[in-house]
């Protein structure tokens, strides 16, 4: 046993930060907001009238268009594919990396941290399903029923994951909305356009082809957003620090106050407990552990999210300071794949059946 | 990252499940709680049979007189004898945990060989003389003063919470030898032998009802000079060490134990009918993750001590060790909470393991460094936040 990362994998991790860094350093974080912002106000305007919704499928599906200064998104997601995010567990045969859950844990981790916009996950796993996937040259959602469908107006092909196998839906040409009768949500999170599917479509419809196994995608999705969660956690923690350590309040630094500190110390807590059972999941991929990874995930990026908020003061509560992009993303992962409450169900249901109990 | 044991692991696992279940049915009766001569007797019998099967002192090093076992080798001990319902360590935690680790990576070749023998075959028991009325979580404020007088030091004062005082051999002792340097840089480490004259113990009553801890009164005790541990005055760092191997590895069993008490509870809720509840179903779902976790964080540790090993370093514990420690007494007092809420009026019988375990566990967020002193270390310490008050 040697749960440590070992030399590839940390070196994995750091080339991961580096490339984010260089390609989606802050202040593109930053534009990609503002562009988004821009279009919000637009939306504002026009609320309740026809032309504005479709205003809104029009502004989602510039995702990777150059219109709206989201430029960014296709060189991003291109990047992304030649790093072999998108095609890191595909077999080397098949033009993939050959690497497993735990590498691309850290993977989706980094993602997290940088707060990378996009369909990540789903186009993670239709690498090897829809060509173009793996590649980062076509963009895939995914919906497991009806709810809330990500980036559905930039997505080239909808992974449909409402059963025991995979569908695969294309959507070319920024049609998704309008084949799944889909409405535009004002979303919360101003780098993940939502959308409301009422009914996902049947399964007997002939465009569909199916693929994979849908249980074993809806674990791993679920494990990759956590992955995501944790990353979040431990950048808010980070942000949190860095701040609480410059910013002078009564003479000194207001980190060198317990009330402070405690605060900080707990997220601390929050992100290694979640990390630990994160790795661990992705190594045993057992359902108790993804469903345990997912709600300490959840709480560390809500809870660290909120606390640095907090240890931010007024500043933290500005469109300027980056945390609300943190905290609004992890509200929205944390509804996605495995809420809390789901996952609690399952690890109760569990407790019964005696995995409550997993030795080793 | 690698969570298999290897083929050397499974083999110790599978060496000392199969000496467990012949050794275990040979156990006499556990004593009564209240006991304590009988309770020393028994812990002391299991651990001379630990020593006679080869598994005493596993993670002690080699030259100590311990087993040189890998930390997840160790740690396989833990979770296999938990498992097995084996007694706990008892008596000898401090002998074990505390005082033989220090004496091994501190003491003279003389000072190991005159005390790390008895301990491992458990012939003799040690308790712990660090806190004091006035020195709390201020440890380094303590004020027992020990003066020189010839070949011994003349120590007087009063220790405080000291486990199994009244059935201890030997007191690892925190004392005062130089008052007028910095109050870290004054203190030195001795070993006391309990039956010197001028030694009172005065057992304390827990909320559980309890004597588990004592006051120990020192009068004018005298203590040769060559029971002092490492240098005078650099008794501080001497106890680091110390106390580090007990933030460490010390709770891994118990959170095997947590994990088996959940998936009881479970059973018992679904039994009462508690279980239709949905908010106490989500609490003990969540438990579930919490408890899993906490020993995938001993496992994360426990590897990190491993590769220090490997590269020259102690092994002990690092400041991983707060974090679980934080975060596991809070889990374990969540856990007996939620116990009485499945026991439901039950739980108000004492007598009730469960209700006995909650009292108990109260005392987890207070022992061995508070949760304030927890988030201290962390702030200052991991996070690198500037030092506060």
């Amino acid at each position: 046993m040697d749960f440590r990362l070992d030399d590839d994998q940390l070196a994995l991790q750091a080339g991961m930060r580096q490339l984010l860094e260089r390609c989606f350093p802050r202040e593109r974080l930053r534009e990609v907001v503002d562009a988004q912002e821009l279009r919000g106000v637009q939306r504002g305007g026009r609320q309740g009238d026809r032309q504005g919704d479709r205003q809104v499928v029009q502004g989602s599906q510039d995702f990777r268009g150059a219109s709206t200064g989201w430029d960014v998104g296709c060189a991003l997601w291109r990047e992304l594919g030649e790093a072999g995010f998108f095609s890191l567990r595909l077999p080397e045969r098949d033009g993939g990396v050959g690497l497993g859950m735990p590498e691309a844990v850290l993977l989706f981790e980094e993602a997290g941290r940088a707060l990378v916009p996009g369909p990540l996950v789903a186009t993670h796993l239709a690498a090897g399903l829809v060509p173009g996937a793996a590649e980062g040259t076509r963009v895939v959602t995914a919906l497991t029923g009806p709810g809330m469908a990500e980036h559905l107006g930039a997505a080239d092909s909808v992974l449909l994951l409402d059963g025991a196998g995979a569908r695969v839906m294309a959507t070319d040409g920024g049609t998704g909305p309008r084949v799944l009768d889909a409405r535009p949500v004002q979303s919360v999170d101003p780098l993940t356009p939502l959308y409301a599917v009422q009914e996902l479509p049947s399964p007997a419809l002939t465009h569909l082809t199916a693929g994979g196994d849908g249980g074993r995608l809806r674990s791993e999705a679920t494990l990759l957003t956590a992955a995501q969660q944790l990353g979040s956690a431990l950048r808010t923690l980070d942000m949190a620090v860095l701040h609480a350590g410059t910013r002078r309040q009564f003479g000194r630094p207001i980190g060198s106050f317990q009330a402070v500190q405690h605060l900080c110390a707990r997220m601390l807590v929050r992100a290694e407990i979640a990390r630990s059972g994160v790795y661990a999941a992705s190594l045993t991929m057992a359902g108790c552990d993804i469903a345990g990874a997912k709600l300490l995930a959840d709480e560390a990026a809500v809870r660290n999210a909120r606390d640095c908020l907090q240890v931010h003061g007024g500043m933290g509560f500005t469109w300027d300071a980056d945390v609300h992009l943190h905290l609004k993303r992890a509200w929205l992962r944390r509804e996605q794949w495995r809420t809390p409450a789901a996952a609690e169900e399952e690890l109760a249901a569990g407790l019964l059946a005696g995995d409550g109990y997993g030795a080793a | 990252m690698d969570l298999t044991c290897t083929e050397e692991e499974e083999d110790f696992r599978q060496r000392l499940r199969a000496w467990l279940a012949d050794a275990l049915p040979r156990l006499p009766p556990a004593p009564s709680p209240a006991d304590w001569p009988a309770r020393r007797a028994y812990d002391c019998s299991w651990q001379r049979a630990l020593y006679d099967a080869g598994y005493a002192g596993l993670h002690w090093p080699a030259d100590a007189g311990g087993q040189g076992a890998t930390p997840a080798q160790h740690l396989i001990f833990l979770e296999e004898t938990e498992l097995a319902g084996a007694p706990y360590v008892g008596a000898n935690f401090v002998g074990l945990l505390h005082a033989g680790p220090t004496i091994a990576a501190e003491g003279t070749a003389a000072q190991r060989a005159r005390w790390l023998p008895p301990i491992l075959r458990g012939e003799e028991v040690w308790c712990q003389g660090f806190s004091e009325p006035e020195a709390g979580s201020d440890l380094a404020s303590l004020r027992t003063r020990a003066t020189r007088d010839g070949d011994a030091y003349v120590v007087t004062g009063s220790k405080i919470w000291t486990s199994h005082a009244e059935v201890a051999d030997w007191c690892e002792l925190l004392v005062r030898t130089d008052g007028s340097a910095p109050r870290h840089r004054g203190i030195s480490w001795l070993a006391l032998p309990m039956d010197a004259p001028g030694v009172t113990v005065r057992p304390l009553r827990t909320l559980a009802g309890s004597a588990e801890f004592a006051e120990v009164h020192l009068d004018e005790v005298r203590v040769p000079l060559s029971y002092r541990v490492g240098a005078e005055n650099d008794g501080w760092r001497v106890t680091m060490v110390t106390l580090s191997f007990e933030r460490g590895t010390a709770f891994a069993g118990e959170v095997v134990a947590c994990r088996r008490t959940l998936a009881r509870l479970a059973v018992k809720a679904k039994e009462n009918g508690r279980w239709d509840d949905p908010v106490l179903r989500r609490r003990l779902g969540r438990l579930s993750a919490e408890f899993t976790a906490l020993w995938r964080l001993v496992q994360w540790n426990v590897s990190a001590a491993g590769h220090a090993l490997r590269n020259g370093g102690s092994g002990v514990p690092g400041t991983g060790g707060s974090v679980f420690k934080l975060r596991y007494s809070q889990a374990r007092q969540e856990l007996y909470d939620t116990a009485a809420e499945v026991l439901g009026p039950a739980s108000l019988d004492a007598a009730e393991e469960w209700t006995a375990q909650r009292l108990s566990s109260l005392s987890y967020t207070i022992a061995a460094g508070t949760s304030q002193i927890q988030q201290n270390i962390i702030a200052e310490r991991i996070l690198g936040l500037p030092g506060g008050r």
